[in-house]
């Protein structure tokens, strides 16, 4: 098996941390990793992405080739969009609809929300409102890893336990609330694929 | 892949590597790709545990130099940097080879093929040829790992520095990497002789002499390398040589890894000859994949490129510019790439840009201000998050050329009759190479308005230490600059009129002036506050 994921969203916006739990998820089943990331300069409220590789195979190229994604997070509607090259024919745009705008020509949401349905398989979820009723708004890109997780080869419990890992130095009610929210995002992509 | 592999990036496994083979000490100046290096070893037990040196310098220069010296004394020294770092450092550099080492010595720069976050994309091999020592380029985080941790025995077996060349994608990419034994640091030792590090023209001349002879001794070790691999291949209508990364981007295009080409992967420099010759030999023609320049290229097809064909950047079959990936590859192979859908026109460019609230936005709006009277096109700048003001919608500054720049291009234009010329420069770029150039203008009393915008940090890079936090005003002073012309003001909407009168009096002053708009970044006050929180809930 393999996944290959492109991370979307504007710098600051948690896109790492995705990434992060999905990596220890995918360590802790002995799976083949790489993730290429964006630092520097472009961090500085511009577009970012990662590239995320998980194998059970060794895993060559640290980029993901046009066309072979096989899923786009993006935790904002535009910038799923600007990656839609690298999704192949049956990949999936899981993708937040509150935007980021930070920027004089951000475009209308509806226009958004229209390319976004053009794309055969893709979820479309308000994360930052899911987020809000699991405890904290800060949980939106923890609600958008839940929704992708239904179309990862690893088991949701492996998740879990990679939140865990990775707030568990936060204590135990940062913890409950990241699960609550990854379970919420999960939810949703059952009932909407 | 087993849970006892530590996840890094590969910049964290340079560093990972340089702790267990032996490492006393890491000198480096921030820059986006190679800041992880040193923040890695900072922020790691094992590195403080064995008392390793690990604080920024303040240029690349001083790094370079310090490391050298840690050599002198035996010890075993990493210097870290970017690839525009390495210019800085040239001087030191090219030098080290003629010296020689005595502990091993590493140098790190880090190349940004496709300028992710950099001015040019030179390629630091260039300069590893130039001052003829060995280069170890990693293909993968496992090899950037091990290259650290040999590459300080190699250093002290051919008595040179050894240069460890990365690139971005590599840098900022994370995956598994297994660890080795930990070696020991080595004892203090000063060097058997003497005059070794004593570049007086007679010895220099008889250290080079070694240098040349021992570039036999070079060849040889790259030939035996173990990052040096022929791989056979059945198709011989082609030979394939690839250098660091390249290799994966290569692979990634065929089932199972296998490609039909021999193929030559090269992380070891001086080239291999006999592998090259035995690869050109029993192939057709080459084709050349290389991250950066085309180096090896150009050194293969010689002047004349007489012989079989050799294809890479040279002749279109590569991009002459830009970072490789699999599909440009591919298409070099002549295969088909299937793309996903094209991007929507609805989606727009995001730029980077200042934060909010970021103290440099009112250094911009008061400059602008003052500055009305005399039209655009006066504002020098330097390297650093403001140089985020070329863009819209400050549109203040007319330059951004390297480290330093911005003080003593000001200092040239009012030489030519700019008057007033302006220069803007961060607090740490201003320690990096903005003195010298104050000390320039303040000798010649030259009309120029140099504003160091003081956020306390070096912010692009992340908030990393700035070696003049706190002496911004003592060394203007010392340097010469006239107390009455030194004006620290506070960059805040409510300051607007008061900093742009401030401005405007200095820009009419015929001399030296220096304003210091002082705030801390936004970004390490946020982070400290946060910190100070924690502490006191404890």
């Amino acid at each position: 098996m393999k996944n290959d994921i492109i991370l979307a969203g504007v710098g600051g916006q948690g896109i790492l941390s995705i990434a992060a739990a999905i990596g220890l998820a995918a360590v802790n089943s002995n799976m083949y990793i790489k993730q290429a990331e964006v630092h520097g300069m472009s961090q500085r409220g511009g577009d970012v992405q990662s590239h995320l590789r998980i194998s059970d195979k060794p895993i060559a190229s640290d980029l993901i080739p046009a066309g072979k994604a096989d899923m786009i997070i993006s935790v904002e509607p535009m910038e799923g969009l600007r990656y839609l090259p690298f999704l192949g024919e049956n990949g999936w745009l899981v993708t937040n609809i509150t935007p980021f705008n930070n920027i004089p020509d951000y475009p209308e949401a509806d226009a958004l929300m229209a390319k976004i349905k053009e794309v055969k398989n893709h979820i479309a979820i308000d994360a930052d409102a899911l987020a809000k009723e699991a405890g904290s708004s800060r949980a939106s890109n923890i609600v958008m890893l839940g929704a992708a997780s239904l179309f990862l080869d690893i088991p949701f419990e492996k998740i879990e336990e990679g939140i865990r890992q990775l707030f568990g130095r936060k204590g135990d009610e940062i913890v409950e609330l990241n699960l609550k929210a990854l379970r919420m995002g999960r939810e949703f992509s059952e009932k909407n694929r | 892949m087993s849970n006892n592999k530590l996840l890094l990036l590969g910049d964290e496994a340079i560093a990972q590597g340089a702790i267990d083979g032996g490492l006393s000490g890491v000198y480096a100046y921030p820059g986006t790709p190679s800041t992880e290096i040193m923040e890695y070893v900072q922020g790691s037990k094992q590195a403080a545990e064995l008392n390793i040196h690990r604080q920024w310098s303040a240029n690349e220069k001083t790094a370079m130099e310090a490391a050298i010296g840690m050599s002198y004394a035996g010890k075993r020294a990493m210097v870290c940097f970017k690839h525009v770092g390495l210019n800085v450092a040239a001087d030191a550099f090219i030098n080290a080879s003629i010296t020689g080492v005595n502990g091993g010595l590493i140098v790190v720069s880090a190349d940004d093929p496709s300028m992710h976050s950099s001015q040019n994309e030179q390629d630091s091999r260039f300069y590893g040829k130039f001052s003829m020592i060995p280069i170890l380029e990693p293909a993968n985080q496992q090899e950037a790992y091990d290259m650290a941790y040999f590459g300080f025995e190699l250093s002290e077996r051919l008595n040179v520095p050894v240069l460890l060349r990365i690139t971005t994608r590599l840098a900022h990419s994370r995956s598994g990497v297994q660890r080795k034994t930990i070696k020991p640091q080595n004892e203090l030792r000063l060097p058997s002789d003497p005059r070794q590090f004593v570049l007086l023209p007679s010895i220099a001349r008889k250290n080079y002499k070694k240098l040349l002879v021992s570039q036999t001794a070079m060849e040889l070790e790259a030939e035996k390398s173990a990052f040096n691999e022929l791989i056979e291949g059945t198709d011989k209508s082609m030979g394939i040589i690839t250098t660091g990364i390249a290799y994966n981007y290569l692979i990634e295009n065929y089932p199972e890894h296998k490609c039909p080409y021999p193929v030559l992967k090269i992380g070891q420099y001086p080239i291999p000859r006999k592998q090259v010759e035995e690869l050109y030999n029993s192939c057709d023609k080459l084709l050349i994949l290389e991250e950066g320049y085309p180096i090896v290229e150009e050194m293969l097809k010689g002047y004349l490129n007489v012989g079989k064909p050799i294809l890479g950047r040279l002749d279109g079959t590569l991009p002459r510019d830009g970072e490789l990936n699999p599909n440009i590859v591919a298409k070099a192979l002549g295969m088909e790439v299937v793309e996903g859908q094209p991007v929507p026109d609805v989606v727009k460019n995001r730029p980077p840009s200042l934060c909010q609230g970021c103290g440099h936005r009112d250094v911009y709006a008061d400059l602008n201000e003052a500055l009305k009277e005399y039209g655009t096109g006066r504002v020098f700048s330097d390297i650093g998050c403001y140089t985020l003001g070329a863009l819209p919608p400050f549109n203040a500054i007319n330059s951004c050329v390297d480290m330093g720049a911005s003080i003593t291009m000001a200092k040239g234009a009012a030489d030519a009759g700019l008057v007033p010329a302006v220069a803007v420069i961060g607090d740490s770029t201003f320690t990096h190479s903005g003195m010298t150039g104050l000390l320039d203008a303040v000798i010649e009393n030259s009309p120029i308005t140099v504003i160091i915008s003081d956020n306390s940090t070096t912010g692009m890079t992340g908030g990393q230490h700035s070696s003049a936090t706190g002496r911004i005003v003592d060394i203007c002073k010392g340097i010469g600059v006239h107390p009455d012309h030194i004006r620290v003001v506070t960059p805040l909407r409510k300051n607007h009129e008061e900093n742009v009168k401030i401005i405007k009096e200095e820009l009419a002053y015929n001399g030296v002036s220096v304003i210091i708009p002082q705030r801390e970044c936004i970004q390490t006050f946020a982070r400290r506050k946060k910190a100070e929180k924690k502490q006191a809930n404890k």
